[in-house]
C-alpha cells in the first residue's frame, strides 16, 4: 500500500530531477549553436579586416596568419593611390544620392496617392503594382539597355538613377501599409477646413510617416551602394565605375600579390554601410521587420 | 459585387475629382510602369522570337530561339545549375532562418549582440562578400579548409572542383540568412503567448508546440520568404560573375541561367537568344510561384482569414 501512495509522488520528483538536469543542458546548447553560428557569421567579417593589414608575404601562408606582424595599416593608401579607391566612393555618393532623394519623394508621391485618397478602380490599380513585383530584373532589361543606348546614356549615370524617381512596387507597397495604418481624423479635419491634398501631404502626413521614410531612404542607400548589375550593363569607362563594380575590378586586375590592399579597399566599402548600420539599427529591424510580416 | 460596380460609376463630380488627384498623385509610378515595365516586358517577347545581333534590326524568326535553346547544352546546364542552386540555397536558407530565430526568440541573453552578428553579413556588399568568400574558398591556404582539418576532413578545391563549385555557393548563400532571421524573428513574437501557454498545460512539449502551434502561425511569414527566396535564387549572379570573371567555371558548373542569358547578350550580342532565355527564366519563376501558392494553399494558416 505504502509503494503504491508513494510511486505518484515518486514520478513528479523524478521529472523534476530530469528537468534540472536537462534545463542547463538545454540553456548550454542553445547557447552553444547560437555561438557557433555568430562564429560562422564574424569570421569571412574577421579575416577580411585581418587580410586588409597583412604584408604580401603573409598571404599564401598556411595555416593562415590572423594577427599580421607588422600591420600594416598602409594598405589603406595604396588602396587610394593604386585602385583609385576614392574616385569609385565619389562616383557611388555621386549615383547614391540623387538616388534616395528619387525613391524618397516618388515613391512617398504615390503611396499617398494610394493611402489617402479615395479614387475609383484604385484598388485594382495596385494589385497590378503589387503583381509588378514578380516580374524579373533580367525580362526586361535587354530593352531598357537599348532604350539607354538609343538616348545616348550608356557610360552615364542617368539610367541608374533616373528610373527610381519613378517609384519601385516595394517602395510603394511599404509606405503604403504605413499610411493607411494613420487615423482618417488626422487629413479629414484638414480636408473640411479646405486644405488641398499636396497640402495635407506635405504639411500632415510626410512629418508623421518619418519613420517609414527613413527605412525606403536606408534600403535606397544600400541598394544603390551595392548595386552590381546596372553599374556593369550601363558604364564602361573605369573612370565612371562604381565602388561594387570598382572593387571586383580590382580583383580580376590586379592578381594574388596585391590581396591585402584590395582587401582594404573592400573593407572601406563596406565601411559606410556598416556606420549606417549602427547608427540606424531600429530603423533596419524595424524595417526588415515590417517588409515579412505584411506581405 | 455591388461595391466594386459603384466604385467604378463616375457617379459625382467629387467622383471625377478625386479621380484625377489620385492620378496626380500616382503619375510617376504610371509613367514608370508604361516606360520601364509594360515597354520592355513586351519588347523582349517580341525580341526572344527575332534574330537580333545588337547592332542592326531584330528579323523574325519564329520559335527558332527556343527550339534552339533546349538543343544548346551550354543552356541545359545553366537550367540544371540554377535549379540545383535554388533548391539547396532556398531550404537551407528557410531552415536555418527559422531554427536561429527560434533560438533568439527563446529569451536569450545578449540578444541584440546576436541578432547584429547575424544581421551584418546581409548588408555587406556582395561584391565584397563574394572577394572575401573567394579568397576563403582557396583550397591551399583558405580559411574553410583551414577550420575543417580542425575535425579531420581533407576539404575539397570547392570553387575549383566542378563537384564543390554549387557547394560552395550554397554554404555562402547560407552567410546572408539573416535577413530572415529578423524577419521569422518578427513573426514569432507575433504568435499569442496565451496558446502556447494552453498548451503547455494540456501537457505539450516543446517539438509538439512547434509543430501544431508555432508553425502554423507563422506559416505565411514562411510563405512569403521562400517565394521572395526562390525568386532571388533563380536570379543569382553577382557572386558568381564576381567570383569565376563572369564564366561561370570551373567547367561551366557555377554556370546559371542569369549568367549564360548574360554572355548571350553581352559578351555573343545575341539579343534575340537571349531574350528568348529570359522569358523561359521568367516562366520559371511563375510557375514555382503557382505551384508553391497552390500547395501551401493547404499548409498556410491565415488566422481564419
Amino acid at each position: 500500500m505504502t509503494t503504491s501512495l508513494d510511486t505518484p509522488r515518486d514520478q513528479p520528483a523524478v521529472s523534476t530531477g530530469e528537468q534540472r538536469l536537462l534545463r542547463p543542458l538545454g540553456e548550454t546548447s542553445k547557447y552553444l549553436v547560437l555561438v557557433l553560428f555568430s562564429a560562422f557569421f564574424l569570421i569571412p567579417l574577421v579575416w577580411m579586416v585581418s587580410t586588409s593589414l597583412k604584408n604580401a608575404e603573409e598571404l599564401p601562408l598556411y595555416p593562415p596568419i590572423w594577427i599580421p606582424d607588422p600591420i600594416r595599416w598602409d594598405n589603406y593608401v595604396t588602396a587610394f593611390v593604386e585602385g583609385s579607391l576614392g574616385g569609385y566612393l565619389w562616383n557611388t555618393v555621386v549615383v547614391t544620392v540623387p538616388s534616395v532623394i528619387g525613391a524618397v519623394l516618388s515613391n512617398s508621391l504615390i503611396a499617398y496617392g494610394f493611402a489617402r485618397v479615395q479614387w475609383p478602380g484604385r484598388d485594382y490599380v495596385f494589385a497590378v503594382v503589387l503583381a509588378t513585383m514578380i516580374l524579373p530584373d533580367f525580362v526586361t532589361f535587354i530593352p531598357l539597355y537599348l532604350i539607354f543606348r538609343d538616348l545616348n546614356w550608356l557610360n552615364t549615370y542617368y539610367p541608374l538613377i533616373l528610373p527610381i524617381f519613378l517609384g519601385s512596387p516595394f517602395f510603394i507597397f511599404l509606405l503604403r501599409q504605413f499610411l493607411m495604418a494613420l487615423p482618417a481624423e488626422l487629413t479629414d479635419a484638414a480636408r473640411v477646413d479646405g486644405a488641398s491634398e499636396l497640402l495635407i501631404f506635405l504639411r500632415i502626413v510626410i512629418p508623421l510617416a518619418t519613420p517609414a521614410l527613413a527605412v525606403v531612404a536606408l534600403f535606397q542607400f544600400i541598394g544603390s551602394w551595392n548595386d552590381y548589375f546596372g553599374p556593369l550593363i550601363y558604364l564602361s569607362d573605369v573612370d565612371k565605375y562604381t565602388i561594387s563594380l570598382g572593387i571586383a575590378n580590382m580583383e580580376s586586375a590586379y592578381g594574388f600579390s596585391n590581396f591585402a590592399w584590395i582587401m582594404a579597399a573592400t573593407c572601406m566599402s563596406i565601411l559606410p554601410i556598416i556606420l549606417l548600420f549602427f547608427f540606424a539599427q531600429r530603423t533596419f529591424i524595424e524595417g526588415i521587420a515590417l517588409t515579412g510580416l505584411k506581405g | 459585387m455591388t461595391a466594386a460596380a459603384s466604385s467604378f460609376r463616375f457617379s459625382s463630380r467629387r467622383d471625377r475629382k478625386r479621380l484625377a488627384t489620385g492620378l496626380l498623385f500616382i503619375s510617376p509610378w504610371i509613367l514608370g510602369f508604361i516606360v520601364f515595365r509594360v515597354y520592355p516586358f513586351l519588347a523582349s517577347l517580341y525580341y526572344s522570337f527575332t534574330f537580333y545581333p545588337v547592332l542592326r534590326s531584330p528579323r523574325w524568326l519564329g520559335w527558332d530561339n527556343y527550339v534552339n535553346l533546349f538543343d544548346d547544352p551550354r543552356f541545359l546546364t545553366s537550367l540544371w545549375n540554377s535549379t540545383y542552386y535554388a533548391l539547396g540555397a532556398v531550404p537551407l536558407g528557410t531552415l536555418f532562418g527559422i531554427l536561429l530565430a527560434m533560438l533568439l526568440n527563446m529569451r536569450v541573453r545578449g540578444l541584440s549582440a546576436f541578432r547584429t552578428i547575424f544581421f551584418l553579413p546581409s548588408i555587406t556588399p556582395i561584391v565584397a562578400a563574394a572577394i572575401v568568400w573567394l579568397w576563403m574558398f582557396n583550397p591551399r591556404s583558405g580559411v574553410v579548409n583551414y577550420l575543417l582539418s580542425f575535425v579531420g576532413i581533407n576539404g575539397p578545391a570547392w570553387l575549383g572542383d566542378p563537384q564543390w563549385a554549387k557547394a560552395a555557393l550554397i554554404l555562402m548563400s547560407v552567410w546572408s540568412v539573416g535577413n530572415a532571421v529578423v524577419i521569422y524573428l518578427a513573426a514569432l513574437q507575433d504568435v499569442p503567448r496565451e496558446l502556447l501557454e494552453a498548451s503547455s498545460l494540456d501537457g505539450a512539449n516543446t517539438i509538439q508546440k512547434i509543430w501544431n502551434i508555432t508553425l502554423p502561425m507563422i506559416s505565411p511569414v514562411i510563405l512569403f520568404n521562400v517565394i521572395v527566396g526562390l525568386i532571388a535564387a533563380f536570379q543569382f549572379f553577382t557572386q558568381v560573375h564576381v567570383m569565376t570573371d563572369g564564366r561561370g567555371s570551373p567547367a561551366d558548373s557555377t554556370l546559371m541561367m542569369s549568367i549564360y542569358l548574360y554572355q548571350s547578350a553581352f559578351e555573343f550580342f545575341k539579343m534575340g537568344y537571349a531574350s528568348a532565355q529570359a522569358w523561359i527564366l521568367f516562366l520559371i519563376i511563375v510557375v514555382f510561384t503557382m505551384v508553391l501558392f497552390r500547395v501551401s494553399g493547404r499548409l498556410v494558416y491565415y488566422g481564419g482569414r
